[in-house]
């Protein structure tokens, strides 16, 4: 497949507003201001472009969702906190075409109407909130931000809003409260955010990926767009491949290839010419598939078909020198770390499952630990929480309970109990014990 | 549920801080971009990050007065954030990334090495407050792993050796 989302990789200079125009930068966004934000939307939802933060939810579907009659102001975000373990792609954008972001943000918010949109991007990314500001500067010089848009009567601001460390501000609702200037704690739905959204006013809250994915569909239309991948799970798609292979990094490749496809030819294979256990298909949050389940098609609902979900793309691959009930446990410290409190079922479940794992890890597993493990994520996911973090947690770690089994067996079958009675063996949520804390 | 260890705060850092001309005329640059006052916490509170070293009591106070709210909000907005840092950190954090990836592909060799080679453990500074270390979660960057954030910068597809070279060089700044 020709790149589209990274065509600028490796050119040079490819951040400048020079480099970007003179590849048709900006199209996108004239023609847009000629369409009219009705038409534009009805361009997206024709190409059926899917959310590429995670959810997969149809773009043009949830533009549609703002009032029309809405009498106040309203907002573009974009999501750019990339915070799902495993992903590292949004970034990648940033760094080589950070224009294409902004074109794309800047035709969303014309589409519904929004004269003023955030980049919310994590606090860790300095650089890149640089390079987004340094894009922006130029963009508005140019005239294609600000008052009176290329003459069109549209103004747009853009602004970079950063994060300070929270990996529950990538969830929409939590972003938002940051974006207000407070604790990102989840909010409850409905109201969506398309409805009631950041300062009170209607918000669309689009992944990096889905609105860079924009100006190219409104210069080259809904049509070819739709001609990349499957039905229903269009275009290109960046897959991010991490953990034990040959050539780990960032591939654009159609939607609907095979994840055997993207480990063996495009990440190089397994390394040292090892035999694959085990990979997340979709960041650390999706059910983990097994070696047997690697032809399963990388798309949003082969996922679903497979029990697990596409997420951010994000592929973490194991070699069969992994035991999988550290990995469980790694996993449990991300989560318990990064659950925001507001729910007793992740909350405590996150924290419980992490001290449970601690102690199979530490050799005073028990019998019933496997099972105790999969009734608390039970109880943590299917809507028992506010925002999919409870689902976050425990689908991961029951997917690797229920196909590793055996893996846990073992390691308890040789456990010693516990000396004296029970003690928490970390004082705190932190990294695992692998690093010796 | 992260929690933080509290510190009482020392005379100074209780004492109230004061805004000078650069940073109000930055402060004038943030208030436009948002319709409340309230959302400009975080910048502010970056804004102070890089003016003051740290977010002490007294930086608290301060950002609560200028934004019009209480110091207990602010108080909470900055102890949800594992960035802002509450106490004066060492002149290097080295900020490592423990997640899966860079956990499986060398993270934790490189961990025990600066353990070992610093004397310190997660949490802790070196007793000449050059370097701190600490343990974070995935920085987004885990095809490059193992990577470690030094201050705002990336140091990625680390060794030993490479981490080693690194060390030297920052310590021979100092
Ligand atoms: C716990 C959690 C973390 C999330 N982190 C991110 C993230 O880092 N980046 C992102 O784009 N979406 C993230 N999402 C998904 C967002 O909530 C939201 O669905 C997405 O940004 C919508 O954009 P899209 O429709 O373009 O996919 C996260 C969701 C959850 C529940
Ligand atoms: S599910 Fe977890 S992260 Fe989400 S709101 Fe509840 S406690 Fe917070
Ligand atoms: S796992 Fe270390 S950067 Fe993602």
């Amino acid at each position: 497949m020709e790149p589209v989302l990274l065509r600028a990789r490796g050119v040079p200079d490819s951040r400048s507003i020079a480099t970007y125009l003179a590849a048709g930068g900006y199209e996108g966004w004239k023609k847009a201001l000629g369409m009219g934000p009705d038409a534009v939307t009805k361009e997206v939802l024709d190409s059926e472009l899917r959310g590429r933060g995670g959810a997969g939810f149809p773009t043009g579907r949830k533009w549609s969702f703002v009032p029309k009659d809405h009498p106040g102001p309203r907002y573009l975000v974009c999501n750019a906190d990339e915070s799902e373990p495993g992903t590292f792609k949004d970034r990648e954008i940033i760094e080589y075409d950070p224009h294409q972001v902004v074109e794309g943000v800047a035709i969303a918010s014309f589409a519904i109407k929004a004269n003023t949109a955030y980049i919310y991007i994590r606090g860790e990314f300095v650089r890149w909130a640089r390079i987004l500001e340094d894009a922006i500067a130029e963009a508005r010089q140019r005239g294609f931000l600000g008052k009176n848009v290329m003459g069109s009567g549209f103004d747009l601001d853009v602004w970079v809003h950063r994060g300070a460390g929270a990996y529950i501000c990538g969830e929409e609702t939590a972003l938002l409260e940051s974006i207000e200037g407070k604790r990102g704690f989840p909010r409850l739905k409905p109201p969506f955010p398309a409805v009631v959204g950041v300062f009170g006013q209607p918000t669309v809250i689009n992944n990096v990926e889905t609105l860079a994915c924009v100006p190219h569909i409104i210069v080259r239309g809904a049509a070819w767009f739709a001609s990349i991948g499957r039905p229903k799970n269009t275009g290109p798609k960046l897959f991010c491949v991490s953990g034990h292979v040959n050539r780990p990094g960032v591939f654009e490749l159609p939607l609907g290839v095979t994840f055997r496809e993207i480990i063996e030819e495009h990440a190089g294979g397994v390394r040292g010419g090892r035999q694959l256990k085990a990979f997340f298909p979709g960041g650390s949050s999706a059910p983990i598939l097994t070696a047997a389940e690697v032809d399963t098609m990388a798309d949003f609902d082969a996922c679903a078909a497979a029990g697990t979900m596409l997420g951010s793309g994000g592929i973490i691959v194991f070699d069969d020198t992994v035991d999988m009930v550290d990995v469980a446990d790694n996993v449990a410290h991300f989560y318990a770390h990064e659950s925001c409190g507001q729910c007793t079922p992740c909350r405590e479940g996150s924290d419980w499952c992490m001290d449970i794992l601690d102690r199979i890890v530490a050799g005073h597993g028990r019998p019933a630990d496997p099972d105790t493990l999969l009734r608390i994520c039970r109880f943590s996911s299917a809507g028992m929480t506010i925002c999919p973090l409870g689902d976050a947690f425990a689908l991961p770690i029951s997917s690797i309970v229920n196909k590793y089994r055996s893996e846990f067996e073992r390691r308890i079958a040789s456990a010693t109990p516990l000396p004296q009675k029970k003690q928490p063996v970390l004082p705190w949520a932190g990294p695992c014990p692998g690093f010796g804390i | 549920m992260s929690t933080r260890p509290i510190v009482a705060a020392s005379p100074e850092a209780l004492q109230i801080v004061t805004f000078d001309a650069t940073m109000e005329a930055r402060i004038a640059e943030l208030l436009p971009r948002y319709p409340t006052r309230r959302a400009a916490i975080l910048p502010l509170l970056w804004l102070c990050q890089e003016r003051f070293g740290w977010i002490s009591p007294g930086v608290v106070r301060a950002v609560a007065a200028r934004l019009g709210e209480s110091p207990a909000f602010v108080e909470g907005v900055v102890s949800f954030y594992t960035m802002y840092q509450t106490a004066p950190p060492a002149r290097y954090v080295l900020q490592v990334c423990t997640t899966i990836s860079c956990a499986w592909c060398g993270g934790r060799e490189l961990v025990a090495h600066l353990k070992e080679r610093l004397g310190i453990s997660f949490g802790e500074k070196t007793p000449d407050g050059v370097f701190q270390l600490v343990g974070v979660q995935c920085l987004g960057a885990c095809g490059q792993a193992p990577v470690i954030q030094i201050n705002d910068d990336y140091y990625e597809n680390l060794d030993i050796a490479k981490l080693d070279a690194i060390l030297d060089e920052l310590a021979g700044r100092s």
